[in-house]
């Protein structure tokens, strides 16, 4: 399935779907309809910056300042991950 | 005890038992709850409390016809509140165009829709209930419409295994994001009904090539969780992520219970809500400790590399199969008691008994 993701595309999360900190456990984790997800740490830093605002190029652009990393290799790294979650009905660009 | 105790990640909240459809697999037991033992508005909102204080991510309001509860909208406010996921299990007969904008409001997360066939007069010869079907899709078009998540839940049996492409077609159709393809498990009224509900090898069998193919079809667009009818397995399910680790039940009454159909295991009380806290009945009940982890295990279980998988399968069926809830459960072939599985499998009636129905036993409880 091809997700046609831009660098202008708005991501945002799929109705029922949200980040959430899970302070009993002390982790991020992502709620959907009857289940829970775990992401990794990077997801997590992702995921936070998705609030149906900004674009994939302004996420990568906000990760590779922060992190201090090469836009194209985070552009790349987060493309497959957005792709990845919105195949699991996760992310909706 | 050298168990770890996990916080519970999920509360299962059985509102009540009274409902309209009259389904034969009902997961519910057979002494079903009248409305008078239902607990109050009060009791459920200090059980959403103590649930999420303990780490409950999850709740699961259910019955029961859960939309059968005035104060539906307010427990679901209330969770909402307190960061809980909401999910609302339903038949759908009593959603329409004025309770569901209350749900809504109230700010539910998903509805779980359940249909007994996609064959209008099966699906209300095995609800016991005429004009069904119609208000099941009016409601699946209203959810639709919202743009809220729908699952669709088709419980599956003898009649109708053979329509599960149709069934998978008409859930993209009426915009289901998810679907559970769900054979009949065989606890209270399933348990009662099982000779009329279980597929023969062959309709599994093609069951699972159709769900196959449909992950293919409508891979990114439906999600399909498919449960199989355990008998014909090797392995046991690992019933309920194992007992007490991630999953709690409450009953109408406030029963506390590791698995919905728990009260069938015998020589133990039931905590009760009403007399005990959430977090202490989890904790330190006789009932939750009993079979949490691996310490109560009987051979082959204790030295099986399986059993931290599948935590020695379903308790109340090796109680339904073997007689014994610490039995290893009668589905794992090395199980002592295996044998009383392949005999139920052996013996189906080539022709389905007529059904006995889900209904109170006494007939005055059964309205309001």
């Amino acid at each position: 399935m091809t997700t046609g993701l831009t660098d202008d595309s708005v991501i945002r999360f799929a109705r029922g779907v949200r980040l959430q900190h899970d302070r009993v456990r002390e982790r991020w984790i992502i709620q959907a309809p009857e289940r829970a997800f775990i992401p990794d740490p990077i997801a997590a830093e992702v995921l936070k910056l998705v609030d149906g605002t900004r674009t994939l190029g302004q996420i990568v652009a906000d990760l590779a300042n922060r992190f201090a990393a090469p836009v194209d290799v985070i552009g790349r790294d987060v493309h497959v991950m957005v792709s990845d979650l919105m195949t699991r009905q996760v992310l909706v660009a | 005890m050298t168990e770890t105790i996990l916080s519970p990640m999920s509360l299962l909240a059985e509102l009540t038992h009274r409902c309209p459809l009259q389904c034969p697999y009902c997961s519910n037991p057979l002494a079903l709850e009248p409305r008078r033992n239902e607990l109050s508005t009060q009791d459920w909102i200090s059980v959403l409390d103590q649930a999420a204080e303990m780490g409950v991510l999850q709740v699961h309001f259910s019955g029961g016809e859960p939309m059968s509860r005035p104060d539906l909208p307010d427990l679901i406010r209330h969770a909402v509140g307190l960061g809980l996921y909401t999910n609302l299990i339903t038949s759908g007969v009593l959603l329409n165009e004025k309770t569901f904008p209350v749900l809504v409001d109230a700010g539910l997360d998903h509805v779980q829709l359940s249909f007994q066939d996609i064959d209008t007069a099966n699906a209300e010869h095995v609800g016991g209930m005429k004009g069904a079907q119609a208000r099941k899709l009016e409601a699946a078009r209203l959810i639709a419409a919202d743009g809220m998540p729908l699952t669709l839940n088709f419980v599956i049996y003898r009649e109708n295994a053979d329509r599960v492409p149709q069934m998978l077609d008409a859930a993209v159709e009426m915009g289901a994001r998810r679907v559970e393809i769900a054979h009949t498990q065989y606890y209270g009224w399933g348990l009662a009904n099982r000779e009329a509900l279980m597929p023969t090898a062959a309709q599994l069998e093609q069951t699972t090539q159709a769900v196959e193919a449909a992950r293919q079809k409508y891979a990114g667009r439906l999600t399909i969780d498919y449960v199989t009818p355990d008998y014909y397995a090797d392995r046991p399910k690992p019933c309920m992520g194992g007992w007490g680790r991630r999953f709690i039940n409450i009953s109408p009454s406030g029963r506390v219970l590791p698995c919905h159909a728990a009260e069938t295991i015998p020589n133990v009380a039931f905590p009760d809500v009403r007399h005990d806290t959430l977090a202490h009945i989890w904790r330190d009940s006789p009932l939750f400790t009993m079979f949490r982890g691996t310490d109560w295990m009987p051979q082959p279980c204790r030295s099986c590399d399986q059993r931290e998988k599948d935590w020695g399968g379903c308790r109340c069926q090796a109680l339904a199969l073997a007689g014994n809830a610490a039995a290893t459960d009668p589905v794992c072939s090395r199980a002592p008691d295996h044998d009383r599985v392949v005999r139920v499998l052996e013996t189906l009636p080539a022709e389905p008994p007529p059904f006995r129905y889900r209904r109170y036993a006494r007939a005055t409880d059964e309205v309001g």
